[in-house]
């Protein structure tokens, strides 16, 4: 029986996306795993696995189509022992789903995205405070039949994530059929913190760049590409930026780090200066709680925990993998947890529930020289750490000029929500964890 | 003159029509309903109800001739068909005029005619009384469907029949032919094998009732030869001809061979045709589908405004469907958003000796769909009650897919089924997995144990067999 693959939809809300790449060719042989397609959404590329064995009989939807909708029918797979040039599209009866269509039979997996999340980082807490109206509480039922549970569990999606289209707004089968394994939250930040902090649907249009006779080579915005200048864009222009600036000496830290990863050499554990500093802001945001914070157009939302994003460099973009909770987390799980997602981020294969929400962000500049810069705030989140090298300075000390390792940090507060002294205050506590290192460890 | 602009009109008043119009009168429409024989149409008149009074008059014959069995005696049994026909037409009467209530007390204007669309939102009803001129935002058709005739011997109403003669029947058959074994067929033949006559029944198909899961049409031809019924599947009535004593028919058996056949009468269940005519469709452009209007999951038309239910839609052709899709579609006029309904969903019954009853996927469809099943069957040999009651047999077979633990199909054959497939429904449609159905505390001892069965056995575990 001839198998149609039919263009997935990566989330909820996915009605469209793009045949970035064929890895196939018309009359290859494709087995379970193989990789097939490269489809590229607004939020991500992601590779399109076979799961039944067959030769690709036929390729309906051209690479670097654009707009495929979804359910459209993009390749045909004929089975083992079909003839592969009889097995063409034909057009399934609505009511006989081929098998295809089951939801185990397509897999998807998430590429490197975008930093920002998309989603309210309260979204996937267990303990996400319920003050305002335009949130889920924090143990909402949630109305899925069993079916729909068990499907979900098995293709590890979020019922979270999903908006149910059964009786009383239940999840049924039908609308996992469509989302893929790990699906992504809603695009649309509005549903959880409306309005002002609800992403523009598209990026304010810009013209066609004027040519001047330079030589040049035009290529085209990849799905990441176009999502970090949207939601950069719409960061900058929402959301008034503040930046405050300490210096911060580092050779306590430095010393308390020989120590602890002397003692923790055995344990394979080598604790960077980073993860000391996403320990440390995490621990600041919960000492100023106006600090760790989104702004929601009607509402204000505090956070009872600090969830840090870290900002990690990859080809062709860049990523925010989360540290959880990472107020109450240990340096050496902070160090293992971050050097894991770190990796998998650079072989993008982070899920998204790894990289969308947390309620602030750090981006460290340092390994590059770079003295002091600012950051761009990832909505909703209404604060991101900037940090740049830790050199050797001239240095005051006890009214003496001394060397002194200094470094200089540099928040960005959207100002909206949060007011110049509570962003001094977070500076200033961030400072102090910083120079005495020992309440990180405590 | 009355005030003839509504909200909303509904053509014909079956099953689906009559439920219509009381939806769209709740949700306060003003409705009017337009019938020209009988409000409750078909179904309650001519069709699910008045067939059910008989069968329960045949059902009861047969014990009263098998009382021994129960160490009961009962004498000079005898069957009077004038009276069990009166029985039934006086069930139909209590619910159709059930309907001239119901229509009162929601304030529906009844106007008795033949109705056509003369216009989007205009629709002219031709009554004893003249023309009358109505308009309505929307109109739903819900017009029906009628027997199908066989081309070369329409029925006559005297020995060729229809459902409806064979329902008012002018004499007791004494040797009947059923050509068709859906479940129209299937259950006169029942009926009236139950009420003494010889019976024989001609299925174009391979198979009896072929919609449903072939080992229930296995286990139903055993029954109904057990009973005494002549059945030949595969075979097709090439003629029939009235003579002055009955009729002789011509049948080309599964061999190929024709052998002709002396019967008393005949009943054509050969399937139904819509009643899509002289209604006003085509002058407005609405699609059909031969003869069957297009629909999409809301009812509507490819006219705004023209809305269609029931048989005149397509199939299945069931008064339960139409019902649904009566809701469905006054919903969405009131401009709230009703979930589409899954044919999957809709169950199905028929009341022969014994019933069947069913809903989902067979075995057969689900693997051709590439379904991996897992396929259970319980015997009613193994349920207490089934043999207290006298009624052990029968089965209850269930279908599930193999990967996701979903009920693809339930399939039952034997004593009160149509009463039992409800469960099962209620779990597909809430999408149940095994562990809910082998979860459910079912009571002891009834039927319904079966259909816990038929999920354990589908998994490999089933207790009294």
């Amino acid at each position: 029986m001839p198998i149609e693959l039919k263009m997935p939809a990566l989330s909820p809300t996915m009605e469209e996306g793009t045949l970035a790449k064929w890895l196939v060719k018309e009359g290859d042989e494709v087995k379970a795993g193989d990789l097939i397609a490269e489809i590229e959404t607004d939020k991500a590329t992601m590779e399109f696995e076979a799961v039944d064995e067959g030769v690709v009989s036929q390729i309906l939807v051209a690479e670097g189509t654009d707009g495929v909708k979804v359910g459209t029918v993009i390749a045909v797979i004929a089975g083992e022992g079909e003839d592969a040039s009889e097995a063409k599209a034909t057009p399934a009866p609505a009511a006989a789903p081929a098998p295809v269509e089951a939801p185990s039979s397509q897999s998807v997996r998430a590429e490197p995205v975008e930093a920002p999340p998309a989603s309210s980082p309260a979204e996937g807490k267990k303990d996400g405070p319920s003050t305002s109206s335009g949130q889920r509480e924090k143990d909402e039922r949630i109305k899925a039949s069993p079916l729909a549970k068990r499907l979900a569990a098995e293709r590890g999606i979020d019922l979270k994530t999903l908006t149910g289209t059964g009786p009383g707004g239940r999840i049924v089968k039908a609308d996992l059929e469509n989302a893929p394994a790990g699906a992504a939250a809603p695009s649309a930040t509005a549903a959880q913190v409306p309005p002002a902090a609800a992403p523009a649907a598209a990026p304010a249009p810009v013209g066609p760049i004027p040519d001047f006779g330079i030589p040049h080579e035009d290529e085209k915005l990849s799905g990441m590409r176009k999502t970090i200048a949207r939601r950069l864009t719409q960061s900058m222009q929402e959301a008034p930026h503040i930046y405050l600036t300490v210096d911060i000496r580092l050779d306590a830290l430095l010393k308390l780090r020989g120590e602890l990863n002397a003692s923790l050499a055995d344990r394979g554990v080598k604790l960077s200066v980073n993860d000391m500093l996403i320990k440390a802001l995490a621990v600041a945001l919960e000492r100023v709680p106006q600090c760790n914070v989104s702004f929601g157009g009607d509402v204000m939302r505090f956070y009872k925990r600090a969830d840090i994003s870290v900002a990690v460099s990859i080809p062709g973009g860049l990523i925010t993998p989360i540290i959880t909770d990472a107020g109450a987390k240990s340096l050496s799980k902070i160090s293992t947890e971050m050097a894991e997602l770190a990796g998998r981020a650079k072989e993008g294969k982070l899920k998204p529930e790894e990289y969308q929400g947390g309620t602030a962000s750090i981006s460290n500049m340092g390994m590059m020289g770079i003295k002091q810069f600012t950051a761009v705030i990832n909505p909703p989140q209404a604060m991101i750490m900037a940090i740049g090298a830790g050199e050797k300075r001239p240095y005051v000390v006890d009214d003496a000029l001394a060397i002194a390792t200094v470094m200089s940090a540099t928040g960005s507060f959207d100002h909206r929500a949060i007011d110049g002294a509570d962003g001094a205050l977070l500076m200033k506590t961030f400072k102090e964890l910083v120079e005495s290192p020992l309440g990180l460890v405590a | 003159m009355a005030d003839t602009k509504y909200d909303l009109i509904v053509l014909g008043s079956g099953p689906g029509g009559y439920v219509a119009a009381i939806r769209a009168a709740q949700l306060g429409m003003k409705t009017a309903i337009v019938e020209r024989e009988n409000l409750g149409g078909i179904c309650l008149n001519w069709g699910c109800i008045p067939t059910k009074a008989l069968l329960r008059s045949a059902e009861i014959y047969h014990y009263m001739q098998h009382a021994g069995a129960y160490g009961l005696k009962a004498a000079e049994i005898s069957a009077d068909i004038d009276a069990v026909v009166k029985r039934s037409r006086g069930v139909a009467k209590q619910l159709n005029q059930g309907v001239a209530h119901l229509m009162k007390k929601h304030k529906i204007s009844v106007h008795m005619g033949e109705g056509k669309l003369t216009a989007p939102g205009k629709l002219e009803v031709k009554g004893e009384k003249g023309t009358e001129a109505l308009t309505a935002r929307n109109i739903i058709v819900a017009t029906g469907a009628r027997a199908r005739d066989l081309p070369f011997a329409p029925a006559d109403g005297k020995r060729i029949w229809t459902y409806r003669h064979a329902l008012v029947p002018p004499e007791m058959p004494k040797k009947l032919l059923v050509i068709g074994s859906g479940a129209i067929g299937i259950e006169f033949a029942s009926f009236y094998s139950d009420m003494g006559a010889e019976v024989t029944v001609v299925e174009m198909l391979d198979r009896l009732v072929p919609v449903e899961d072939a080992d229930i049409s296995a286990f139903l031809e055993k029954q109904l030869k057990k009973q005494g019924m002549t059945i030949h599947t595969g075979a097709g009535v090439e003629e029939l001809k009235t003579t002055a004593t009955g009729i002789t028919a011509k049948i080309k058996g599964k061999d190929g061979k024709t052998q002709s056949a002396e019967f008393s009468h005949a009943i054509v269940a050969i399937g139904i045709v819509p009643n899509t005519e002289n209604i006003g469709l085509e002058a407005l452009g609405v699609k059909t589908t031969k003869g069957h209007i297009d629909t999409d999951a809301m009812c509507r038309t490819n006219v705004p405004g023209i809305w269609a239910i029931g048989d005149v839609t397509a199939p299945p052709w069931l008064a339960h469907k139409a019902m649904h899709e009566s809701i469905i579609a006054v919903e969405a006029i009131a401009g709230n958003h009703p979930h589409a309904m899954d044919v999957r969903n809709i169950p199905g019954c028929t009341y022969c000796r014994p019933q069947i009853a069913s809903v989902g996927l067979t075995e057969a469809k689900a693997k051709e769909l590439g379904y991996e099943v897992k396929v259970g069957t319980f015997p009613f040999i193994g349920n207490g009650k089934a043999i207290a009651l006298g009624e052990a047999e029968g089965f209850t077979k269930t279908v599930f897919d193999a990967k996701t633990g979903e009920l693809l199909g339930a399939h039952m054959i034997g004593a009160e089924v149509t009463e039992l497939i409800q469960g099962y429904t209620i779990g597909k449609t809430a999408e149940l997995v095994e562990d809910d159905f082998i979860g459910t505390v079912f009571p002891h001892p009834t039927l319904s144990e079966t259909m816990h069965e038929g999920v354990l056995a589908a998994f490999g575990r089933p207790l009294h067999i």
